[in-house]
Formats: C-alpha cells, structure tokens, sequence
C-alpha cells in the first residue's frame, strides 16, 4: 500500500537553512547538509529545498548544495526557487534533484509547467501554490513572490482555478501552502485541502500549520493528502519523526517504518 | 567491479551514480558500445517518456547492444519499461528483451482518491526466487513515481499494488532485470537491492538460462 508521506521542508537562503514565521522574521537554522542528512536518517520519506528569496531576487538557487546532498542522502528530494527555464531545470535534474517545484515564474509564464513537462516528464514537475484565504471575500487566492513580503503580491488567480489550470498543463504533484496557517503551528488547513483534494487528479501535499502529531493525523484523515510538510515543528523538535511515525500507524494510516541502519556491506562474491 | 550506467541522455544518471558510490563502486557513465559490452554488470537508468528514450537509444545506435548483452543488466524505472517489449507510452516497440508489456496506469472507478502518478513508497512482494531481495524483510517499501507499469506474468519477480490495480515491481528474464522502483532513493532496502545486484548470486540452479 503507498504510504502517507512525511516531508519535512528546509527553507534555504544564502545556503543556510531558515524559518519564518508567515514568510516573515526568518531565523537561521543552520547548515543544509547535516539537517538533510539527519531528517534522512530520522525517517523522513522525502525532503524539499526551497531557496526562497530566489524568484522575488530574480536569481538561481546556489546550486553546489544540490550535488553534495544527492550524494549524501537516499531518499527522493525537491529544490523550489526561481526555476524558471529549460536549461536551469536541466542542470538541477543532472546534479541529482529528484523533483522541481516552480511557483512564481508558473505565475508569470504558465506555458513553461508545459515546458517543463515535456523535456522532462511530468514526475519531476512539481507546483507549489501559497494560497491565502481573504475572509472578506471568502475567497482563496494565489499569491506570489512570497519569499520577500515586500514583493509578495496577490495574483488574480483563485487557487482552485490555477490548480485545475496547473493539473491540465502537466504537473506531476501539487504543494498547496496555506499562508494563513503558515508558522502558526494551529493545524493544517482542512477545509481549504478538502476542497482541493477533491479537484486535484495528481498527488496533493499540505503545507502549512503543523504544529503537533494529531496535526498530521488529522490531515492525512480529514483531507486525504498524499503528504504533509513541515518545518518548524521538525525543525524545533517539537514532533519528533519516528514516534509521529508510530503514531500514524497506529491511526490506522499506512506509513514507511523507520530503518535499521544496515548490517555490515555484503562480501564481494 | 566494473559497473556501466549507460547514459541514455534523459535519465537521473547522478543519484544512481552516487547510490553505487555509496556502495563503494565509482561507476562509469558511458553511451560507448564497447565500454558497456565490457562492463560486468549494466545498469539502464531513465526518467521522461518510452518514446523519447527509444530515440535516444537508437541515435545512440545503442539498441542492438543493450539487447545482446550477457552480463547481468538491471532497468530502473523507464530502464525497466525498455527492456519490455513495448509501451503504451507513445505506442512503441522496446527493447525486447523481457516479453512483458507496459501499459498506463488506470486506477479503479471504485477505488476513491488514487492520483497519478503513483508517487512515493509502497511496498514489494518479497519472492525467495528474486535474488536481488536477498536480505529484506516485508514490509520492504521502495519509492515509486511513474504512470505506466509493466502488466504482471511470468516475468514478474515482485508486485506491488495502487489504487485496486497489481503491477509489476520487479521483472526478470535470464540476464535481464527490472526495478519500476528507484533503487537510488529508496533508503536501506534500495540500497539492498542495488547491492544484491553487484554482489549476490543471481543465477540459481533453475534459471541458469531462462531467456527465450
């Protein structure tokens, strides 16, 4: 059976991992490496890299960490950040990223998830959403450049449309992120990602609110997504993977057990 | 050993290379027929589209040699749909070496909530006729992400099931083997595998030469 997955997000800037609270205040986290290595290590079903001041700087990723993590981890991982033409995603695909996830340049040029999709196939395309409900209007909108608030901006995109748009010009799996909710660490957004779920053909994962284990459970429960994401919480060791882990699967949701690690390498025969 | 990734220019030829670095081997990355006629075991990576590998292949004149190789050869994910003998993904003829068939995936009306493509860990039938499980203990969770699959038969050394469908996880035919899953991300079981592949006895007493 195909397992929930657990997915924990380290935003990049500057080649540090950072956090924020709702895209604001981000403090340093630490170095890349050793934080991927050990979310690896911890049970982590797959990781994601956001570099995000890259589209609001109109710049790249800082590409070197790419290599030196697929070199070091053995599980799937996603790099976001101004991924916005044929020859960057060629050359993060080449240093072993599994998957790119784009989110504003899609915005700014829809044709390129097309693109995108087919010089490289539709299971490396990744779009991420930030989603932000506006109770005045009862509406859930895209917003974009959200990695800067003094460029993040509000596209005229309502994000049930742009999913739908997305899904129908080839994206392999969708990363809604629900700003709202982003940092605040009171839940996942269960409304939103249930109406979602239901529009969205291709692998759906929850971003934003994770605060505690019935967080996941609830999401994964109410809403059906595919994946959860977080950050602080893992970041903070406030869940802890291996017992949200066992208490997924004790909620009856099919989960990927944590690994021994391996007995002495094989004998050459 | 002398391990070959054969560079089918479309394929995450990078985390399959540092997988085997892992597991102590520097493998070489060639689209030479020689080099990978020479190598004592091949590994066939690739991502995108059956129809655009095919291509790839044979304007790389690789297809003849793939197909007469001798030394084991493992396909990973689209590599495992090539050695079949054809796809649905664009309608076209592969390698042949395996007589299996590649068809898209088609959840089951009754099944609720099953997206395509089937992305991320789900388990593998544990055969004790598949050599390349050696080792691993159920449940042995892979990392899958694709939207075609090779149909089970004969062929199949391990299964594996998505939205009320069964496919094909792993094939074999003599020399030839499949892994729908990505060996180079799928932990300490893929790591298992791809070390089974390198170093374990693959040829029993009753498959000495099971090719047809």
């Amino acid at each position: 059976m195909l397992a929930k997955r657990i997915i924990p997000c380290l935003d990049v800037r500057d080649g540090k991992v950072v956090k924020g609270v709702q895209f604001r205040n981000h403090e340093v986290i630490g170095p890349i490496e050793p934080l991927a290595e050990r979310y690896a290590s911890a049970g982590a079903d797959e990781l994601v890299f956001y570099d995000i001041t890259a589209s609001s700087d109109a710049r790249v990723v800082d590409k070197s960490w790419v290599e030196r993590i697929a070199r070091r981890i053995d599980i799937p991982f996603t790099v976001a950040g101004g991924i916005s033409s044929i020859a960057q995603a060629r050359e993060l695909l080449a240093m072993g990223a599994d998957k790119l996830s784009i989110n504003s340049p899609a915005l700014r040029d829809p044709e390129l998830i097309n693109t995108l999709v087919d010089e490289f196939g539709q299971q490396c395309i990744v779009i991420g959403i930030d989603s932000f409900y506006d109770a005045q209007t009862d509406r859930y909108m895209v917003y974009q450049f959200t990695g800067d608030e003094s460029k993040s901006q509000r596209t005229s995109w309502q994000t049930a449309d742009w999913l739908q748009q997305v899904v129908e010009r080839g994206a392999g799996e969708i990363v809604l992120n629900c700003m709202n909710q982003d940092g605040v660490r009171q839940g996942y957004d269960i409304a939103q990602l249930k109406l979602l779920r239901e529009l969205c053909p291709v692998p759906l994962i929850a971003s934003g609110g994770a605060g505690c284990i019935e967080h996941f459970t609830e999401v994964f429960k109410a809403a059906n997504v595919d994946g959860a994401l977080a950050a602080s919480v893992f970041h903070k060791n406030t869940v802890v993977i291996a017992e949200l882990k066992q208490q997924l699967s004790a909620a009856g949701l099919a989960i990927r057990p944590l690994e021994q690690p391996l007995e002495q390498p094989l004998e050459e025969a | 050993m002398n391990v070959v990734i054969v560079d089918t220019s479309c394929a995450n030829l990078a985390s399959v290379k540092f997988a085997l670095q892992r597991l102590g081997i520097e493998p070489v990355i060639s689209a030479d027929a020689a080099v990978i006629k020479a190598a004592e075991r091949v590994i066939l990576p690739g991502v995108g589209t059956a129809k655009a590998a095919m291509r790839n292949l044979q304007q790389l004149q690789l297809v003849e040699t793939l197909q007469q190789l001798r030394q084991p050869v493992l396909g990973i994910c689209l590599g495992m749909q090539l050695l079949t003998e054809s796809s649905a993904e664009g309608d076209v003829a592969c390698l042949g070496v395996i007589p299996s068939r590649t068809e898209a995936m088609i959840a089951k009306p009754e099944v609720n909530n099953a997206p395509l493509p089937h992305m991320g860990w789900n388990t593998l039938s544990l055969q004790v006729d598949n050599p390349l499980v050696k080792g691993l203990e159920a449940p042995a969770y892979c990392y899958f992400v694709h939207s075609f699959a090779v149909a089970t038969d004969a062929y199949t050394v391990a299964e594996s099931s998505y939205g009320g469908m069964t496919f094909a996880s792993m094939i074999r035919n003599g020399n030839f083997f499949g892994a729908q899953f990505h060996p180079e991300r799928s932990g300490q079981v893929g790591a298992t595998i791809l070390k089974n592949f390198l170093f374990a006895e693959l040829y029993g007493a009753t498959d000495a030469d099971t090719r047809t």
